[in-house]
């Protein structure tokens, strides 16, 4: 008791308290309100929403509130719907391996069931984007006309909505202060649909009204599309852009007609 | 009275009419086709003096060489590109073979470059072979002349030659983005409308300049055609005259050649052009054309298909022009906000114009006159056909390295982007520390590099007066250690030895014995600061006198050695001696 009393003046000690009784709070709040949460979410299976709710607590709630009604650590979840819970899980994003400008793609913690039933649970809490069905995550096919059509205007929408961020090859880029635009190449459809339709971290959100669940399809088409392309050129140096090129022309290019000059001028006459 | 002159006969009136034509027939030792030539343009005695023009060998020499190769190579595969490229804006939908762009609409600029890439057969290695070669073209002319600059082989008589390269390399980056501008992907695009935004930001008059460019509003149908008309008419053209004058004057000044024994001001050592270089330039376009043509079978190079068409709305991460005008975009990403601002109505934007149209003027400037700077700090008239070593002329080399520094500092910062989410780094500190070093990077990088080259120069100086380390440490019988140092040969040594070291220029009194002001003294007070920054660190190279001292020192001192080999054995000792004598033939 002694050693906490001697500490009791340190500067962390307010934060600490604010966070024990913020805990404390949303520890008291879970108790009363989940069960309202429940009966109001008639489509989720309940016992998979209990589920949820139990690997919530046990990998969620210390940033999130055991409620996930949020702490200065973590965004509320309340009215996230099940799409950003199956994108940010599904792709290792989340739990948060540690704190940072922004949550890096990992490897998956959970299992597609878990997976389904934090969904479940989080859906529960408030009406939000769901995951979407196979109907606009099933990639069109190029082949016929009209399929082609369709991921060339799948490319015009990437162009001008995405391109600025995710760079023209969907390769990626960066935004300030160490934050970034992922790479696309490897994503799955369903994914990309998810991302689009909840807008995680930096992204913006696209909406069914700013974009039709068709044109959402159109935009993945294209990007699967562009992923199945042969590289005609040959190595594509990761995309890039002319850096890359300017790159490998520094080092490779006058490296090797260095080498030759070296050999041509050692070589007797 | 007769017509006939007695003393000529007829037949020989017209004897001397003749003589030219006996002459020339009798004074041809060429036959064969060389003669049927030779009789018909009068160039055996042109290509003679060529054949046997001397050359010296060095790999360095051969960096302008890679250049000239490949802008060969870009002349030959931009001819290709002209029969399939349609250089204009009108807008066609595309149904080429590229799926993911089918029936969209775009320029037939594009549309013509989809189709050289994609269903002219060859089309796409020649269009790589174009642009792989153009990059290499500029790596190799800004190599080449940092060889030439760190050589010193732009003193007089070859200050115009060094003009007519500066403005060589300028207009090859010219010529470079109007040819990156032309395939109207979505890159080119946005390169045409950063031009745009800079011809804008000049003062007053930029928005005047920017319509007259583009014939009316950004884009318009105008810019397309008048930039191919310059990227293939009107830029090669003067490219590839002011390069006919930069080698014509290689062979009027003869080539410069590295210090050696037997190579003075007055010759050149080397081999004869026929057959040596010949075959070696001759041999080296081709290994030039087949690096680039290998990496351009193998590496992608502006994949303008993926890129998709140019349409003002859209803009993809990672925009960059091509390397050589990456630093005037790193100028841009590097000079903050704040600086643009509104005074009589107008705006001044210097937080662009600096960066984008001043910079350019301003580093080709500074470049093309460097030479008679430093003529006028030395006051040096006499004609230089010997190298420098790098390290002999310090200050000039650190004066080098300092503006590379400033010049690599600008082009890392137009890849700001791609540092930030390669290295895992947040961008506004790279930019923040980009910012600084642009100023605190050259004057380090001055410093130390002009340590380095003083410390070289001591280290060639002990060289010359102690001979060359040889790494083996020799224990004498007495307990005694030493290494064993073995001596230069003199060839070796000349090297070192040959170069003179400048002394600062002496101040010349400000008044003359009467107390009168010296006329020159101002001029010359300027002038010999510049040269105490110059000269006022030297060392100079070892002179004979010293030379012989430290040879007399070093017999001095290998003496004591002697009256310990008696008490040994015999035998140990000659076998001792015998291995010494060994290592120092090494």
């Amino acid at each position: 008791m002694n050693a906490l009393a001697a500490r009791r003046r340190h500067p962390a000690a307010i934060a600490v308290l604010l966070l024990l009784g913020l805990l404390v709070t949303g520890g008291a709040y879970s108790f009363l309100a989940p069960k309202d949460a429940n009966a109001s979410a008639p489509t989720a299976a309940a016992d998979a929403v209990a589920e949820g709710k139990d690997l919530f607590i046990a990998n969620c709630a210390t940033c999130h509130g055991v409620g996930a009604q949020g702490t200065k650590s973590g965004p509320s979840l309340v009215g996230v719907g099940a799409a950003a819970v199956d994108f940010q899980v599904g792709t290792g994003r989340m739990p948060l391996a540690g704190p940072n400008v922004q949550a890096p793609q990992n490897k998956v913690k959970f299992d597609d069931e878990q997976i389904a039933a934090l969904a479940a649970f989080v859906a529960s809490l408030g009406p939000g984007p769901s995951v979407p069905d196979a109907e606009h995550t099933t990639v069109i096919k190029p082949g016929t006309e009209e399929n082609n059509k369709a991921i060339a205007e799948g490319g015009e929408i990437f162009r001008v909505n995405c391109a600025m961020c995710h760079n023209f090859a969907g390769a990626g880029g960066a935004l300030t202060r160490g934050k970034y635009a992922p790479a696309l190449e490897g994503v799955t459809p369903k994914h990309i649909y998810e991302a689009m339709a909840t807008g995680p971290q930096s992204m913006p959100v696209f909406n069914d009204s700013n974009l039709t669940p068709e044109a959402k399809q159109k935009v993945i088409s294209y990007l699967k599309a562009q992923e199945n392309e042969t590289n005609v050129g040959g190595l594509t140096l990761g995309n890039l852009g002319p850096v890359s090129e300017g790159l490998f022309a520094w080092v490779f290019a006058l490296g090797i007609l260095i080498g030759c000059a070296v050999w041509l001028g050692k070589k007797a006459a | 009275m007769s017509t006939v002159n007695e003393t000529r006969p007829a037949d020989a009136l017209r004897a001397g009419d003749r003589q030219a034509d006996e002459r020339a027939s009798a004074s041809k030792p060429l036959g064969g086709v060389a003669g049927w030539l030779d009789d018909r343009l009068g160039a055996a005695k042109g290509v003679s003096f060529l054949a046997k023009k001397v050359f010296p060998d060095h790999w360095s020499f051969m960096l302008g060489e890679i250049a000239m190769y490949s802008m060969i190579v870009c002349l030959l595969t931009g001819a290709f590109l002209t029969f399939w490229f349609i250089p204009s804006a009108s807008p066609v939908v595309y149904d080429g073979s590229y799926v993911p762009l089918q029936g969209v609409t775009m320029s037939d600029a594009y549309r013509s470059t989809l189709g050289i890439s994609f269903d002219i057969r060859g089309g796409l290695l020649i269009r790589q072979i174009h642009h792989w070669a153009a990059l290499v073209f500029i790596v190799a002319v800004f190599v080449h002349m940092a060889r030439v600059f760190f050589t010193g082989a732009f003193r007089k008589p070859r200050e115009i030659n060094w003009v007519f390269g500066t403005i060589l390399s300028m207009l090859a980056c010219i010529e470079g983005f109007a040819g990156y501008s032309l395939p109207d992907d979505l890159l080119s695009g946005t390169g045409i409308r950063a031009m745009n935004g800079f011809v804008q930001s000049v003062p007053v008059i930029g928005s005047y300049m920017s319509y007259f460019i583009f014939g009316g509003a950004f884009p318009g149908e105008a810019i397309i055609p008048r930039l191919y008309s310059a990227h293939v008419l009107l830029i090669p053209a003067i490219l590839v005259g002011l390069f006919t004058a930069h080698i014509l004057l290689v062979f009027l000044h003869k080539h410069t050649q590295f210090p050696g024994p037997g190579r003075t001001n007055n010759n050149v050592v080397g081999y004869p052009l026929m057959p040596v270089y010949i075959a070696k330039a001759g041999g080296f376009f081709f290994i030039v054309f087949g690096v680039i043509a290998l990496i351009s079978a193998v590496v992608t190079i502006n994949p303008i298909w993926a890129y998709g068409p140019y349409d003002p709305s859209p803009i993809t991460a990672g925009s960059q022009p091509d390397w050589y005008m990456g630093f005037a975009d790193g100028a841009l990403r590097l000079l903050p906000g704040f600086l643009e601002f509104e005074t009589f109505g107008f705006t001044w934007s210097m937080n662009i114009f600096p960066g984008s149209i001043l910079l350019l003027p301003i580093m080709w400037g500074i470049i093309g006159a460097y030479p008679f700077l430093e003529a006028w700090v030395t006051g040096d008239k006499r004609e230089h056909h010997l190298l420098d070593r790098p390290r002999n002329n310090a200050t000039r080399t650190a004066i080098g390295v300092a503006g590379i520094t400033m010049y690599v500092v600008l082009f890392f910062a137009a890849g700001n982007d791609l540092m930030a989410i390669k290295l895992h780094l947040s961008i506004n500190d790279i930019t923040q520390s980009l910012r600084v070093l642009f100023f605190i990077g050259p004057p380090i990088a001055f410093w130390i590099t002009k340590r380095i080259c003083l410390s070289l120069q001591r280290a060639d100086r002990q060289k010359v007066l102690h001979g060359r380390e040889t790494g083996t440490i020799w224990r004498y019988a007495d307990g005694r250690f030493e290494e064993i140092h073995a001596p230069l040969t003199p060839e070796e040594r000349w090297v070192l030895v040959q170069h003179e070291s400048l002394e600062p220029l002496q101040l010349t009194a400000a008044k003359d014995a009467n107390g009168v002001d010296s006329p020159v003294a101002r001029k010359e007070r300027i002038r010999a600061k510049f040269s105490n920054f110059y000269f006022r660190d030297r060392v100079a190279p070892p002179t004979p006198t010293e030379l012989e001292a430290a040879h007399h020192a070093h017999e001095a001192h290998a003496e004591p050695a002697a009256p310990h080999e008696a008490i040994e054995p015999a035998g140990v000792g000659q076998e001792r001696e015998t291995i010494k004598a060994d290592r120092q033939r090494d």
